[in-house]
Protein backbone atom coordinates (compact mmCIF):
# COMPACT_ATOMS: atom_id res chain seq x y z
CA UNK A 1 0.00 0.00 0.00
CA UNK A 2 1.28 3.30 -0.84
CA UNK A 3 2.70 5.05 1.93
CA UNK A 4 0.35 7.72 3.99
CA UNK A 5 2.58 10.10 5.18
CA UNK A 6 5.88 12.35 4.13
CA UNK A 7 8.65 13.51 7.07
CA UNK A 8 10.67 16.82 6.61
CA UNK A 9 12.98 18.09 9.10
CA UNK A 10 13.33 21.84 10.08
CA UNK A 11 15.24 23.32 12.39
CA UNK A 12 13.04 23.16 15.11
CA UNK A 13 10.33 20.80 14.63
CA UNK A 14 9.96 17.06 12.78
CA UNK A 15 7.00 17.97 10.05
CA UNK A 16 4.80 14.88 8.66
CA UNK A 17 2.61 15.81 6.13
CA UNK A 18 -0.38 13.57 4.78
CA UNK A 19 -0.92 12.45 1.31
CA UNK A 20 -4.06 11.42 1.28
CA UNK A 21 -7.71 13.40 1.66
CA UNK A 22 -9.39 11.33 4.21
CA UNK A 23 -8.07 9.69 7.91
CA UNK A 24 -11.30 7.54 8.19
CA UNK A 25 -12.04 3.86 9.17
CA UNK A 26 -10.55 2.23 5.71
CA UNK A 27 -7.62 4.54 6.55
CA UNK A 28 -6.77 4.50 10.19
CA UNK A 29 -4.78 1.72 10.75
CA UNK A 30 -2.29 2.41 7.66
CA UNK A 31 -1.88 6.17 9.40
CA UNK A 32 -1.01 4.51 12.86
CA UNK A 33 1.38 2.87 11.22
CA UNK A 34 3.18 4.86 8.97
CA UNK A 35 3.00 7.31 11.98
CA UNK A 36 5.19 4.77 14.06
CA UNK A 37 7.38 4.45 10.94
CA UNK A 38 8.12 8.32 11.21
CA UNK A 39 8.57 9.11 13.81
CA UNK A 40 9.92 5.88 15.85
CA UNK A 41 13.69 7.76 15.48
CA UNK A 42 14.11 11.36 15.85
CA UNK A 43 13.64 13.50 18.74
CA UNK A 44 11.40 16.68 19.94
CA UNK A 45 8.63 18.01 18.18
CA UNK A 46 6.18 16.89 15.41
CA UNK A 47 4.10 19.39 13.97
CA UNK A 48 0.91 16.74 11.69
CA UNK A 49 -0.01 18.72 8.86
CA UNK A 50 -3.68 18.31 8.55
CA UNK A 51 -3.80 21.10 5.98
CA UNK A 52 -4.68 17.92 2.92
CA UNK A 53 -7.15 16.28 5.13
CA UNK A 54 -10.61 16.93 4.38
CA UNK A 55 -12.47 14.72 6.16
CA UNK A 56 -11.81 12.56 9.61
CA UNK A 57 -13.95 10.32 11.44
CA UNK A 58 -13.69 9.00 14.83
CA UNK A 59 -11.47 6.07 12.96
CA UNK A 60 -8.86 8.24 12.27
CA UNK A 61 -9.66 10.64 15.51
CA UNK A 62 -8.13 7.84 17.32
CA UNK A 63 -5.43 6.66 15.08
CA UNK A 64 -4.01 10.47 15.64
CA UNK A 65 -4.54 9.39 19.69
CA UNK A 66 -2.86 6.68 18.95
CA UNK A 67 0.01 7.84 17.34
CA UNK A 68 0.38 10.29 19.90
CA UNK A 69 0.51 7.55 22.78
CA UNK A 70 2.86 5.79 20.62
CA UNK A 71 5.31 8.36 21.08
CA UNK A 72 8.59 8.45 23.42
CA UNK A 73 7.94 10.45 26.43
CA UNK A 74 10.51 13.32 25.65
CA UNK A 75 8.35 14.23 22.29
CA UNK A 76 5.41 16.32 21.64
CA UNK A 77 2.60 16.28 18.61
CA UNK A 78 1.07 19.22 17.72
CA UNK A 79 -1.37 19.98 14.70
CA UNK A 80 -1.57 22.46 12.06
CA UNK A 81 -3.93 23.08 9.38
CA UNK A 82 -7.01 22.01 10.14
CA UNK A 83 -9.57 21.90 7.51
CA UNK A 84 -13.37 22.73 8.66
CA UNK A 85 -14.46 19.48 9.00
CA UNK A 86 -11.57 17.93 10.61
CA UNK A 87 -11.41 21.09 13.34
CA UNK A 88 -15.47 19.90 14.46
CA UNK A 89 -14.28 16.59 15.30
CA UNK A 90 -11.30 17.85 17.39
CA UNK A 91 -13.49 20.93 18.95
CA UNK A 92 -16.97 18.14 19.54
CA UNK A 93 -14.82 15.52 21.16
CA UNK A 94 -12.88 17.79 23.45
CA UNK A 95 -9.60 16.46 21.61
CA UNK A 96 -9.00 20.08 21.35
CA UNK A 97 -8.37 19.93 25.00
CA UNK A 98 -5.51 17.63 24.64
CA UNK A 99 -3.39 18.95 21.34
CA UNK A 100 -2.61 21.95 20.82
CA UNK A 101 -4.19 23.28 17.24
CA UNK A 102 -2.85 25.64 14.74
CA UNK A 103 -4.51 27.04 11.75
CA UNK A 104 -1.46 26.85 9.62
CA UNK A 105 2.00 25.25 9.37
CA UNK A 106 3.52 28.51 9.27
CA UNK A 107 1.86 29.44 12.67
CA UNK A 108 2.90 26.23 13.98
CA UNK A 109 6.82 26.87 13.18
CA UNK A 110 6.21 30.40 14.49
CA UNK A 111 5.51 29.36 18.11
CA UNK A 112 8.48 26.50 17.90
CA UNK A 113 10.88 29.92 16.70
CA UNK A 114 10.21 31.60 20.01
CA UNK B 1 -40.84 9.24 6.38
CA UNK B 2 -38.68 6.98 4.09
CA UNK B 3 -40.55 3.64 3.02
CA UNK B 4 -39.20 0.83 1.59
CA UNK B 5 -36.34 0.43 -0.80
CA UNK B 6 -36.02 2.25 -4.28
CA UNK B 7 -33.69 1.02 -7.02
CA UNK B 8 -30.27 3.02 -6.91
CA UNK B 9 -30.38 5.53 -9.40
CA UNK B 10 -34.11 6.61 -8.76
CA UNK B 11 -34.80 10.19 -8.46
CA UNK B 12 -38.19 11.27 -7.44
CA UNK B 13 -38.62 14.60 -7.60
CA UNK B 14 -41.88 15.91 -5.80
CA UNK B 15 -42.21 19.02 -4.37
CA UNK B 16 -38.41 19.32 -3.87
CA UNK B 17 -38.08 15.77 -2.25
CA UNK B 18 -34.59 14.01 -3.94
CA UNK B 19 -34.70 10.88 -2.85
CA UNK B 20 -31.72 8.29 -3.11
CA UNK B 21 -30.93 4.88 -2.76
CA UNK B 22 -27.50 3.11 -2.28
CA UNK B 23 -26.45 -0.42 -1.84
CA UNK B 24 -22.95 -1.34 -0.99
CA UNK B 25 -20.66 -4.12 0.97
CA UNK B 26 -20.27 -3.74 4.42
CA UNK B 27 -16.32 -3.23 4.56
CA UNK B 28 -14.47 -0.04 4.96
CA UNK B 29 -13.32 0.66 1.41
CA UNK B 30 -17.08 0.34 0.02
CA UNK B 31 -18.17 2.58 2.46
CA UNK B 32 -15.83 5.26 1.71
CA UNK B 33 -16.82 5.03 -1.77
CA UNK B 34 -20.55 4.96 -0.90
CA UNK B 35 -20.67 7.94 2.09
CA UNK B 36 -18.17 10.01 -0.72
CA UNK B 37 -20.56 9.42 -3.33
CA UNK B 38 -23.58 10.15 -1.05
CA UNK B 39 -22.10 13.29 0.04
CA UNK B 40 -21.16 14.86 -3.55
CA UNK B 41 -24.53 14.04 -4.73
CA UNK B 42 -26.43 15.61 -2.17
CA UNK B 43 -24.04 18.81 -2.32
CA UNK B 44 -24.81 18.82 -5.88
CA UNK B 45 -28.79 18.32 -5.06
CA UNK B 46 -28.67 21.71 -2.61
CA UNK B 47 -27.70 20.25 0.80
CA UNK B 48 -25.87 23.29 1.69
CA UNK B 49 -21.83 22.86 2.13
CA UNK B 50 -21.69 24.60 5.69
CA UNK B 51 -23.29 21.42 6.58
CA UNK B 52 -22.55 18.50 4.42
CA UNK B 53 -19.39 18.10 7.17
CA UNK B 54 -21.31 17.18 9.92
CA UNK B 55 -23.65 15.47 7.90
CA UNK B 56 -20.55 13.43 6.56
CA UNK B 57 -19.30 12.92 10.17
CA UNK B 58 -22.58 11.41 11.26
CA UNK B 59 -23.27 9.79 8.28
CA UNK B 60 -19.99 8.01 8.36
CA UNK B 61 -20.27 7.45 12.16
CA UNK B 62 -23.44 5.48 11.67
CA UNK B 63 -22.03 3.31 9.00
CA UNK B 64 -18.73 2.33 10.64
CA UNK B 65 -20.90 1.18 13.25
CA UNK B 66 -22.31 -1.49 10.63
CA UNK B 67 -19.46 -2.12 8.91
CA UNK B 68 -17.54 -2.74 12.86
CA UNK B 69 -19.96 -4.01 15.21
CA UNK B 70 -23.24 -5.05 13.49
CA UNK B 71 -21.47 -6.84 10.65
CA UNK B 72 -18.62 -7.72 12.35
CA UNK B 73 -18.85 -11.85 11.80
CA UNK B 74 -20.03 -11.18 8.18
CA UNK B 75 -17.62 -9.94 5.55
CA UNK B 76 -20.23 -10.43 3.21
CA UNK B 77 -23.28 -8.09 4.61
CA UNK B 78 -24.83 -5.62 2.24
CA UNK B 79 -25.61 -1.65 3.61
CA UNK B 80 -28.68 -0.13 2.32
CA UNK B 81 -28.42 3.67 2.89
CA UNK B 82 -31.37 6.00 1.27
CA UNK B 83 -31.25 9.92 1.33
CA UNK B 84 -34.14 12.00 1.23
CA UNK B 85 -33.45 15.73 0.65
CA UNK B 86 -36.46 18.53 1.05
CA UNK B 87 -35.72 22.24 1.53
CA UNK B 88 -36.15 21.64 5.17
CA UNK B 89 -34.81 18.52 5.97
CA UNK B 90 -32.36 16.06 5.15
CA UNK B 91 -32.91 11.87 6.08
CA UNK B 92 -30.83 9.74 6.10
CA UNK B 93 -32.46 5.86 6.76
CA UNK B 94 -29.60 3.11 7.24
CA UNK B 95 -30.55 -0.56 6.76
CA UNK B 96 -28.64 -3.75 7.56
CA UNK B 97 -29.37 -7.37 7.97
CA UNK B 98 -26.39 -7.77 10.98
CA UNK B 99 -26.84 -7.95 14.78
CA UNK B 100 -29.13 -6.03 16.54
CA UNK B 101 -27.77 -3.44 19.04
CA UNK B 102 -27.65 -4.35 22.43
CA UNK B 103 -31.05 -4.41 24.17
CA UNK B 104 -32.25 -2.94 21.09
CA UNK B 105 -31.00 0.66 22.24
CA UNK B 106 -29.00 2.78 20.75
CA UNK B 107 -26.01 3.69 22.47
CA UNK B 108 -25.86 6.57 25.36
CA UNK B 109 -23.00 7.97 23.18
CA UNK B 110 -21.37 9.88 26.47
CA UNK B 111 -18.42 12.22 25.80
CA UNK B 112 -15.13 10.62 25.95
CA UNK B 113 -13.22 11.21 29.68
CA UNK B 114 -10.00 13.31 28.63
CA UNK B 115 -9.07 14.10 32.02
CA UNK B 116 -6.62 11.06 32.55
CA UNK B 117 -2.67 10.87 31.55
CA UNK B 118 -1.92 10.53 28.03
CA UNK B 119 -1.05 6.74 28.37
CA UNK B 120 -4.74 6.29 28.99
CA UNK B 121 -6.34 8.67 26.61
CA UNK B 122 -9.44 6.84 24.77
CA UNK B 123 -8.91 5.76 20.69
CA UNK B 124 -11.70 5.12 20.41
CA UNK B 125 -15.55 5.62 21.46
CA UNK B 126 -15.93 8.68 19.87
CA UNK B 127 -19.11 7.60 17.29
CA UNK B 128 -22.14 7.83 19.13
CA UNK B 129 -21.43 10.82 20.84
CA UNK B 130 -20.70 12.43 17.77
CA UNK B 131 -24.00 11.11 15.51
CA UNK B 132 -26.17 12.42 18.53
CA UNK B 133 -24.32 16.16 18.76
CA UNK B 134 -24.87 16.41 15.06
CA UNK B 135 -28.19 14.90 14.59
CA UNK B 136 -31.44 16.85 15.18
CA UNK B 137 -33.60 13.51 15.73
CA UNK B 138 -32.88 9.69 15.70
CA UNK B 139 -34.57 6.59 15.53
CA UNK B 140 -33.79 2.94 15.86
CA UNK B 141 -35.88 -0.44 15.08
CA UNK B 142 -35.36 -3.86 14.76
CA UNK B 143 -37.42 -5.51 12.39
CA UNK B 144 -37.92 -9.04 10.69
CA UNK B 145 -33.97 -9.15 11.08
CA UNK B 146 -33.22 -5.99 9.78
CA UNK B 147 -31.69 -3.01 11.97
CA UNK B 148 -33.47 0.49 10.04
CA UNK B 149 -31.48 3.68 11.52
CA UNK B 150 -32.81 6.55 10.89
CA UNK B 151 -30.93 10.37 11.39
CA UNK B 152 -32.73 13.36 10.23
CA UNK B 153 -30.73 16.98 10.10
CA UNK B 154 -32.73 20.15 10.13
CA UNK B 155 -31.46 22.55 7.07
CA UNK B 156 -34.13 25.49 7.93
CA UNK B 157 -32.75 26.20 11.11
CA UNK B 158 -29.41 26.98 12.67
CA UNK B 159 -29.69 23.33 13.98
CA UNK B 160 -26.83 20.73 15.04
CA UNK B 161 -25.90 20.36 11.48
CA UNK B 162 -23.81 23.03 11.14
CA UNK B 163 -19.74 24.54 11.50
CA UNK B 164 -19.35 26.64 14.31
Amino acid sequence: MEIALTSTLSEKAQIVSVNATRIDAAMAIQFKEDMRTETQSGEGRIILDLSTVDFIDSSGLGAIVAAMKQLGSDRKLDLAGLTPTVDKVFRLTRMDTVFNLFATLDEALEVAAK
Amino acid sequence: MIGTAQESTTIRRTDMRIRKSTKFEATNISAREAICSMIARLEDNGLPREKSGAVEIALSEAINNVVEHAYSDDPHGTVHAVTELTAKYLTIEIRDTGRPYPDLQLPAGKPADLERPVSDLPEGGFGWFLIRELTDYLSYQRNKGENILILRFDLSMPGKARLP
